[in-house]
């Protein structure tokens, strides 16, 4: 009977993973500037990624030893994901042609990636 | 005075801790050795690693950060959902991405980070840059008609909360 609900459990998430995943390449593919198709890779995989680590645990405990690897892999993601998409993010604020497209931070400052090196 | 020669020996108690548990989970196994061998690992790396972060990063709350980061989790399960929604349903024509900028009220590098983290993981927002003088994010929304509304929402969820956290 618990068997039987691990079971239902680990294929429901392993499921709900590689749907957000299909969904976060649709985006990728589907979406029609740089910043919009980071939306779809940083937060669909994280959930995706989530939710098959998830099944991998649910899988261990049920029928090995049990592990927590799995743990440290999410933490490791969580952390990594927003630094990525900020540095895509960067890249992209540094290819533009014109400066007016993005709009200027308060109190007539200017964003750190116009920003001059001045060696400070 | 005990307490004063354990900082000399872990000058970053948290470190140490941190770094203990992640070998535990890296080995897959509680038992004497691997918590000895992270012990060492917690002993060493803190020690050569001393000279790139001289000051102790101020401890917040611990029972607020966890309350928050639980507040992040299941906002991240929202936001993938929100985004998927937007991704399959609706058009490219009638999708209207925005930039929003949020002047910000923190200063502790720690809650900026943890903020722009934060903006990246939730629904439909992703943080782009910061101002020069790091008082404003720059952040790009997916679907946003109303980028004063979003401001308000992220200032209110998660800024104010960061900040009860960090600088109080």
């Amino acid at each position: 009977m618990i068997a039987t609900i691990l079971d239902i459990l680990i294929v429901a998430s392993l499921a709900v993973g590689a749907l957000f995943i299909l969904v976060g390449s649709f985006g990728l593919l589907k979406l029609d500037n740089c910043m919009s198709r980071l939306h779809a890779p940083t937060k669909a995989s994280t959930l995706g990624i989530g939710s098959l680590l998830v099944a991998s645990m649910l899988n261990a405990f049920a029928y090995g030893d049990g592990s927590l690897n799995e743990v440290l892999i999410m933490a490791f993601l969580f952390v990594t994901a927003p630094i990525t998409g900020n540095f895509i993010s960067k890249t992209h604020l540094h290819g533009r042609r014109k400066h007016t497209d993005v709009p200027p931070p308060p109190q007539d400052k200017i964003w750190a990636t116009d920003a001059k090196n001045t060696g400070a | 005075m005990p307490l004063r020669l354990l900082y000399r020996i872990f000058p970053h108690p948290i470190l140490t801790l941190i770094l203990v548990v992640v070998w535990c989970l890296l080995q897959n196994t509680i038992t004497l050795g691997t918590v000895v061998m992270g012990l060492i690992l917690g002993f060493i790396i803190p020690i050569t690693t001393a000279a790139y972060w001289p000051n102790r990063p101020p401890l917040p709350k611990p029972w607020r950060l966890v309350n928050y980061l639980a507040l992040v989790m299941w906002d991240v399960v929202v936001a993938n959902i929100e985004v998927a929604r937007i991704v399959l349903f609706k058009s490219n024509a009638a999708m209207q991405p925005n930039w929003v900028v949020i002047p910000l009220d923190l200063r502790t590098p720690e809650a900026i980070t943890m903020l722009a983290g934060t903006i990246t993981l939730t629904p439909g927002t992703v943080s782009a840059d910061l101002s020069a003088d790091g008082t404003a994010l720059l952040v790009h929304a997916l679907d946003a008609p109303d980028p004063d509304a979003v401001r308000d929402d992220i200032k209110a969820r998660y800024e104010s909360r960061l900040k009860r956290i960090f600088e109080e």
